[in-house]
This record gives C-alpha cells, structure tokens and sequence, in this order.
C-alpha cells in the first residue's frame, strides 16, 4: 500500500499503534527537574519584582464616613424596598419578573429562593434594634406602618434626599417622610462608628464567613461601584479579566468578558444567561473538536505542523528521494 | 498448590479476580516502559512539546504556595511580608500556569493531537483547562481585598442567571474556602493525572500524514509494523 | 530598581489600560497574552536540540 491512496483510518492506524520507527533518547525525570528549576526561578523572580497586589477592602463604615449622602440614599432604598438588591428576584427575594430568561426557560427561578433577604429587615430594621439606645420610637412607627405608607414614606424621602445640594440629609426641604430620616440616620451613625459591619457580618451570632448581605448592601450604593468603575473592574470595562493596577488578572476570561461589550449582550436583559449559554455551548464545541469535522480539519489545512514535525517531513523527503 | 505450581510454569499469566484482572489491564496497557520511557520516537524534537511539562510544574508551585497560605488562613497575607510573597509566589504560578497550559493547547490544537485514539487525553486536558478557571475564579474571590469584593458582588449575576448562584454563593467565604483548598484542586489534580496517564498509555501522536513507507519508520521491528 | 520597572511594580500605580473602540484591554493582560503568542511562536521557529539517537 502506498502513502499517497491510503484513507484516514488506514494513517490513524499508524497514529494507533506504538511507534515502531527510529527514536531518540528522552529523560522524563530531567526534563521534570529542569523545568522544575527553570519556572520556579520565573516564578520567585515574577514574586520578587511584581510582587502581588492588595487593594484594602471597603467596609460599610468606609462608605458611611466617605459618602454619607450616598449612605443614606441607599439605606431609604433598602426602607423602600427600590434598591438593586430589593428588586432582584431569586435566589434573594421573589420579585416579579425580575429574572434572566429565555422564553420559558428560567432557571434564575428554578433555583428558588435560597438566600432570602428582606432588605428593610435585614439591612436596616434589624440591625437598628441591636443598638444600645435604639431610635424606638421610630422604630415603632416604620412597625406600625402599613405597606402603602412605607412606600409613600421612603419614595418621599427618596425624592428629597435627590432634590438636596449633594443629596445631604440635613439640607432636606421638611415633609412627609415618617420616621424614615430617623431610621438612616441612625443607621448612617451606625455605620461610620464601624458597629453596623460587624453587626451585619455576623447576624446575632460569633462565627460568620458569610458575607452577602454586606456585599449586596455594598452594591447597591454608588460609592462600591465608583471605586470599581475607577479602577476598570466593572462589567461593560471588561472587569472580569482585569486585576487592580497593573498586575495581570484572568485573562483567560477574555472572550467571556468580550460579549458583554457587543450587541446584542451589551444591552440584553438578560446577558449574563446569554453570555453564560454561549461559552457553555463554546467550551463543549472545544472539547468535542475531534468529533466535529471542519474543525478537526483546520490543522490539515492551515499546516501548522510542517514547522512543528520540519525534521520529520524533511527526513521523509531525502529518504524518497 | 499443585495448581499454583502449574500456573507457575504458564507463559501467560491468568487473572481470575478483580484486582487481578485490573493487574492484568494495566500492566497490558501502561507497562513500566509506557509510563517511564527513556526514549520517545525520532519526531518529538520541537519546543512546542516543552510546555505540557511546563504547566505541570506550575501547578506543583501553586499548590506547595497555596498549602503555605491555607496553612495560615485567607488574612495572613494582609498582615505578614513573607506571607505576601507566598501570596505573589501564589499569583504568578496561576499566571504561568495559565500561559503554558494555553501555549500546550495551541500546540496540540495544531498537531490535531487527538488523532490515533486520543481522544480521551484532549478532553481531559480541555477538563483541566476548564476545571482551573473555576478554581482560579474562586482563588479571586478569597482575595479578602477590595478586588474580592468587587468580584462578588460582579459574579453573582452569571451564576445567578443560570441558578448556580443559590448553591455556590461567591459571597459566602466560608463555602468558597473550602471550594478553593479542597474540592477543585482535587478535581484540577485529578484530571491532569488522568490526563498525564493517558498521554503515557497512548504514546505522542506521529506527524500528521506519517505513512509507513516513510524511511524513519524502518525501524528494528519494520517487519512487524507492516503486519 | 528600573524606575519604569517600580512604576508598574508599585501597586499605587493606576492601571494602564489600552482600547480601540470596544476593546479595551489593561497592560498587564495584554502582556500576558504577547508573551504567550511569542513563546508559541518561538516555540515553532527555534532549533531544537537534536538528542541521542538509538536505534
């Protein structure tokens, strides 16, 4: 049988079996150490010059102390049930149509309702009555209450607070707010003295390593945003690759980040679903590239692999002829 | 015992138990000479095949770095200098480790390495490949810096999108810790091993093309090789 | 230490980000994936050492 007429399986079957031609000596253990002494000398050089960076946390009494405005904004959108977090749906809270779909096809439902939040209680009722001297009479009144006039409260106030140079609490025109401007500024006094992190990270209990309500609560501010939005972290600036300052971050997420800044994604409600969908089906495609002709074939067509194997294919040209 | 003596004298060893039949496929498809060559076929000789070799080695870095920092917990690094630069030493394993293992597929991808019944070792490395994303995410959310923070409340929303997000919460620390140090790098190590198994068994795979005519195949053994 | 080696080395330092229309990229990333491209590259075109042949 002659090279030039013989099918794909037939040259499989030479890829199949253990080589029988000429071999040359290879010491897998050298080669082991070597490379050993090589990337380890990269590696503590690398840690040596560029170290690694460590960008200090915020916390809620950073946020309270740098932009009590926003603070306090932010507190009245969790009173209000208007803020991100209160809006969010599943795994959260059970907000109406507030999920990632497509179509029927929801599994941001599905999920359920497993890390419920109630961000009036959670964020600001609750952590309020921890207090030595809880505001209680405001306290009684937001209790007391019915939906509508919490609604009728914090939109109020929201209003305000918007209406007032910088958005100060104190430069606020009087109305009809109930006990709201008590309740955030008693949580705002809360958190620039540091006792709402702690009181929040550890939900009437010693132990905690869990850290979503802050984070969350965080989140819906501007301030955690400003500070990412400055330091290139966020979603339409490619934020999921990038580190803090220089030092590289996941580049490897790079086409994951890619969708999000064109269209469709870039606007989708629904990105995250569409993004995370896509390179699902993507990374399954490059893992099954064997099977998928025109893709298993490419390296036939673009021959990379006459520089790769160049000794092999010229030693096979002077041995013919 | 009279039975064992015949069996002795037997050419071909019988395997008649689990253990022993799993001796006998073992020894049948990986032997010791497999698994430890001293020599591979003439046409490995190309940089390219180094960096297979190279992201092993770094992932034998990030895990002697990452048992030093889980040692000491997730805040050592803030407070101590060596802790620091076992952190960076941490960091920039994960960054080579990454490289090379990317450079390796691009060499595989090219060589169409999956040809000869090899398969298997593509998708296991393309597991790996995938399996050490969501390791290195996780390595990020334990940060406890602002970067951290900043990755959980930014990552929630794809896990939360497609319901991962109940059960693998990125802002629970204590759940990513134990995501980090135990079960991902146990998944990561275990399917390289199966990864660097089946590239022994298998062998690398012969210059596309190759045909037996070829001169480089008149080994020793050509009479055999054409069958 | 180089001043421009300390620049970048200094986490202080703001980072360098590069874009043209959407694409936006930090340096640090794109330096990684630069040197990625030219270890393959260098990987294809360098001599290997040609070792002990047996037969």
């Amino acid at each position: 049988m002659s090279a030039p007429t013989m099918s794909r399986s037939d040259r499989d079957g030479l890829a199949r079996r253990p080589w029988r031609g000429t071999v040359r000596e290879y010491d897998l253990f050298k080669e082991l150490t070597v490379a050993l002494v090589v990337v380890g000398l990269v590696i503590v050089g690398l840690s040596a010059i560029f170290g690694s960076p460590d960008e200090p946390s915020v916390t809620l009494k950073s946020w309270a102390q740098a932009e009590p405005a926003d603070f306090v904004a932010t507190a009245t959108a969790e009173l209000g049930g208007t803020s991100e977090t209160a809006g969010y749906g599943p795994p959260y809270n059970t907000t109406a149509d507030a999920t990632q779909t497509i179509g029927a096809f929801d599994l941001q439902s599905f999920s359920g309702v497993q890390l419920p939040i109630d961000t009036a209680k959670d964020l600001v009722i609750t952590p309020l009555t921890t207090l030595n001297a809880p505001p209680s009479a405001a306290l009684d009144a937001w209790n007391a209450a019915s939906d509508t006039e919490k609604t009728d409260w914090t939109a109020a106030y929201t209003d305000a607070l918007t209406n007032a140079p910088d958005g100060d609490p104190a430069q606020v025109v009087t109305g009809d707010y109930g006990p709201v401007p008590v309740l955030t500024d008693a949580l705002l006094t809360m958190a620039s003295q540091g006792a709402l992190d702690g009181v929040l990270n550890a939900q009437q209990s010693f132990y905690n390593n869990d850290y979503t309500r802050t984070i969350l609560f965080l989140g819906d501010g501007a301030y955690f945003g400003d500070l990412a939005t400055a330091a290139h972290l966020t979603g339409d600036q490619w934020g999921m690759m990038n580190e803090t300052g220089n030092t590289p971050g996941q580049s490897w997420l790079w086409l994951f980040s890619f969708w999000y800044q064109i269209e469709p994604f870039a606007s989708a409600p629904n990105a995250d679903l569409l993004v995370v969908l896509l390179m699902l089906v993507l990374s399954v495609l490059l893992t099954l590239v064997p099977f998928i002709p025109g893709l298993r074939d490419i390296p036939r067509w673009i021959p990379i692999h006459r520089l790769i194997w160049r000794d092999y294919y010229k030693k096979r040209a002077a041995g013919r002829g | 015992m009279s039975i064992r003596e015949e069996r002795k004298t037997e050419p071909v060893e019988e395997y008649y138990t689990w253990t022993g039949k799993a001796r006998g496929w073992l020894l049948k498809h990986l032997p010791a000479d497999k698994l430890l060559p001293q020599d591979q076929p003439s046409y490995v000789a190309s940089w390219i095949y180094v960096f297979g070799m190279g992201a092993i080695v770094s992932l034998v870095f990030i895990l002697v770095s990452g048992v030093v920092l889980s040692l000491n917990g997730p805040a050592w690094y803030h407070v101590s200098d060596f802790g620091h630069f076992v952190n960076s030493v941490h960091l920039w394993s994960v960054e080579l480790f990454f490289m090379t293992m990317v450079v390796h597929l691009w060499g595989k991808y090219w060589m169409a390495a999956w040809r000869g019944g090899r398969t298997l070792t593509w998708i296991t490395g393309m597991g790996a490949f995938l399996v050490s994303i969501v390791a290195a995410f996780t390595g990020y959310l334990l940060q406890t810096n602002f970067d951290s923070q900043w990755i959980a409340f930014e990552g929630k929303d794809a896990l939360n999108a497609s319901g991962i997000g109940a059960w693998f919460n990125v802002a629970n620390l204590g759940q990513i810790f134990g995501f980090h140090i135990v079960l991902l790098p146990l998944a990561v190590g275990a399917v390289v091993a199966l990864h660097v198994i089946l590239v022994r068994m298998h062998g690398v795979v012969p210059p596309i093309d190759a045909a037996e005519t070829d001169a480089q195949l008149s080994g020793p053994d050509r009479t055999e090789a054409t069958r | 230490m180089h001043p421009l080696i300390s620049y970048f080395a200094s986490l202080d330092s703001p980072g360098v980000y590069l874009g043209w229309g959407a694409f936006q990229i930090q340096l640090g990333n794109l330096i990684v994936i630069l040197v990625m491209i030219l270890l393959f590259v260098l990987a294809l075109f360098l001599p290997f050492p040609s070792g002990k042949k047996r037969p």
